[in-house]
């Protein structure tokens, strides 16, 4: 009997995880069917399912707009703001993983507070910062500013990873006579790598899907995706369906993305949560 | 090693830095199919102006009114042509944020529709070439109207609407009398509904710009108004503007459209519009005053006075709202498709007045417009949906937030013209006014 309930309980767990993930994964199916539609069908109520599949959108967006140069401003924003970051957070959170002190829950809690000011708040002192520069519309602007923007989140995981290395370890390091650096690069480093690779992937998809600084740092130089997405709302006339088609192409590269690289992800993320 | 430092800042540098270039302008604009035509047709502008190269900047409507208001106040420098509409170019134009326009003899300014001309004006000077125009006007579903045995008069008063939308009004089946803007915005509900309260007699501002939301006109104006979509528009009306409606009308599913004229060209499309043959266009209606009973709006050029490249910007206004250039767009995608409310040599075009349906009751609505005129007793303002004082933006969303909660049932019209009372008078004693 209970040898049947057991067998009764695996396919309603598994129908319920394929619910879930049909759920969470409806608004992109709906959105890719939209972008084959054409506006009309875009705007149909009720809603259709079926219809005949057009690619015209996805034509009319490649005439329009130059992609693969907003591509590109997205790689190098993405991955640039996450590496700045990265090297900025490995010796913050080692120091305080490492050597903490009376402060070093409050300087956390400081640092994550950062993150609760709306980012509107600053638009205006950093624009006029950026201005003075000479960095508006440039990727710089955007490196820097997504470094800065997700710094308390990498601090925060890298951080939490560092703890969970036995003191031990480095302890032994320093009395072979390693330098700080050394017991970073070639202790801590190895032992929290898939740490360290999750949260940079991480980084790397809330760089890319970070539209506010985007939006308003950038011209015609150094948009991101984000920002041709927003580009494509109009204030009068149907847009849904070739709106749909440039955030299915924005999307796709990060989803891409993130299929690879999903099991460090997972592992990363579980990494010490069982010891 | 100098020698790879040196590689890789090159490298860095090439990757990261991005500079703008001399004789490259950018421009900053809304994504709608005029300005997406115009897009397209940048080439011919480049070809007869070598040396210049355009860059677009394509934004959606709020971002692109902040952008380039922060660019403006801060000299950003990032945008040599800006989109701006008929509030801002003459606000901005007597602050000396932008540019004069002046173009030769070819330009044919006296072409130009007077009341573009005049609300892109600031002291008698040009600060704004419009693109294009628009006023507002009634579209209607004719086979509805003569089934349910019903006219529709050129220029019909509001309680008649709101008959014809009683008589066509059929909700169980889908179709809704009439359709208006519910969606809080100054340039949504609020522009909709300060056309309807100038025709019932109400004001935003007295002489001494006291605010009058709390008078009976305006009561009068907003109780009709939400009456009349309480029984007979689509359920869910304060979330609905221009986009909203344009899909449930091409969608077979409103009677009527109280809109911008530009939607003419939309909903008589077929390969838009599902009713594309079965519509047809009235002025405005009115209830005890015609003045300021439709909008008047312009999507225009300007040069904001930062830009380094301003001779090169001022030519490519020239050539994107010029006569040439709508004869360009009528021989590269038909008549049917220029940019239309700017000049009158397009509506006395035969070849425009055949391709284009609702050219005679547009051209009627946006030469009825008189922003300078436009309420019954007087104001120190001028604006027919506005009030062309950088206070109204702020006072208009704060406004069409009460009237979409009043729309919605959440307070009673009495409340939220006594909660936009207090908000207009509070923006506007901050402001000094009085």
């Amino acid at each position: 009997m209970r040898a049947r309930g057991r067998n009764l309980r695996l396919p309603l767990r598994t129908g319920a995880a394929w619910a879930a993930a049909f759920v969470m994964f409806f608004p992109i199916l709906w959105m890719m069917l939209t972008s084959l539609k054409t506006e009309l069908q875009a705007i149909s109520v009720p809603p259709l399912v079926l219809f005949e599949p057009t690619l015209d959108n996805f034509v009319l967006v490649q005439e329009r707009s130059d992609y693969l140069s907003y591509a590109v401003n997205s790689v190098v924003t993405a991955f640039g703001g996450t590496a700045v970051a990265i090297l900025l957070a490995i010796p913050a959170a080692y120091a305080m993983a490492v050597h903490g002190g009376r402060f070093t829950k409050d300087i956390l809690l400081w640092m994550l507070s950062t993150k609760m000011l709306p980012a509107v708040g600053v638009l205006m002192p950093v624009y006029l910062l950026a201005q003075m520069a000479g960095l508006l519309d440039t990727r710089t602007v955007l490196v820097i500013i997504f470094a800065m923007i997700n710094l308390p989140i990498i601090v925060w995981m890298l951080f939490s990873y560092f703890r969970e290395v036995p003191l031990a370890i480095l302890e032994a390091a320093r009395i072979d006579g390693a330098s700080v650096f050394r017991e970073i690069v070639y202790v801590l480093l190895p032992l929290t790598w898939g740490g360290i690779v999750s949260t940079a992937l991480l980084s790397i998809i809330l760089c890319w899907n970070e539209a506010f600084w985007s939006i308003n740092l950038t011209a015609s130089d150094a948009g991101t995706l984000t920002a041709l997405v927003a580009s494509y709302s109009s204030p009068e006339g149907l847009f849904w369906a070739k709106l749909s088609a440039v955030s299915t192409l924005s999307c796709a590269p990060i989803v891409v993305f993130g299929w690879f690289c999903q099991k460090q992800l997972v592992q990363g993320l579980t990494f010490g949560a069982v010891k | 090693m100098k020698m790879l430092q040196a590689t890789v800042a090159g490298a860095v540098a090439a990757v990261l830095g991005t500079a703008a270039m001399a004789g490259e302008l950018t421009i900053a604009t809304v994504n709608n199919g005029h300005m997406i035509e115009m897009q397209k047709l940048t080439s011919h502008f480049e070809e007869a102006n070598p040396g210049i190269t355009v860059n677009w900047v394509t934004l959606e409507e709020g971002t692109l009114r902040q952008r380039v208001t922060t660019d403006i106040t801060t000299k950003g420098g990032q945008f040599d042509v800006m989109t701006i509409g008929m509030y801002e170019a003459p606000i901005w134009g007597a602050r000396g944020w932008l540019e004069e326009l002046e173009f030769g003899a070819d330009y044919e300014v006296d072409d130009l529709l007077p009341a573009m001309r005049g609300g892109l004006s600031a002291n008698g000077k040009l600060y704004a070439a419009p693109f294009y125009g628009e006023s507002s006007m009634i579209m209607y579903r004719k086979d509805l109207v003569e089934a349910a045995g019903m006219t529709m008069p050129d220029n019909p008063t509001w309680g008649h609407v709101a008959d014809v939308a009683a008589a066509i009004h059929d909700g169980d089946g889908g179709v809704y009398g009439i359709c208006l803007r519910g969606k809080p915005g100054w340039g949504d509900n609020t522009a909709f509904l300060t056309t309807m309260a100038n025709s019932f007699g109400a004001r935003w501002f007295d002489e001494n710009w006291m605010p009058q939301l709390d008078s009976p006109a305006w009561n009068h104006a907003v109780s009709f108004y939400v009456d009349l979509l309480t029984n007979y528009g689509p359920p869910g009306s304060s979330a609905n503007s221009f986009n909203e409606i344009l899909a449930l009308f091409n969608e077979g599913r409103c009677g009527m459209w109280i809109d911008a004229t530009i939607a003419a060209s939309f909903i008589s499309d077929p390969r838009q519009s599902k009713v594309a043959d079965r519509v047809a266009f009235a002025q405005a209606p009115v209830a005890v005053t015609h003045r300021g009973a439709n909008w008047l709006w312009a999507w225009a050029l300007a040069v904001p006075a930062g830009t380094k490249q301003a001779g090169d910007a001022k030519k490519f206004v020239e050539w994107a709202t010029s006569k040439a250039y709508i004869e360009l767009v009528a021989d590269t995608n038909g008549w049917g498709s220029v940019p239309t409310g700017t000049r009158q040599s397009t509506y006395d075009n035969p070849n425009f007045q055949a391709a284009a349906v609702f050219a005679d009751a547009e051209l009627a609505a946006i030469l009825s417009a008189d922003p300078s005129n436009s309420t019954q007793d007087p104001t120190p303002y001028t604006g027919v949906q506005f009030a062309a004082i950088p206070e109204f933006q702020a006072i208009g969303i704060a406004v069409g937030q009460q009237m979409s909660a009043a729309l919605a049932g959440n307070v009673s019209v009495e409340e939220a013209l006594a909660a936009a009372q207090t908000a207009a008078d509070r923006e506007m004693r901050k402001a000094g006014y009085y």
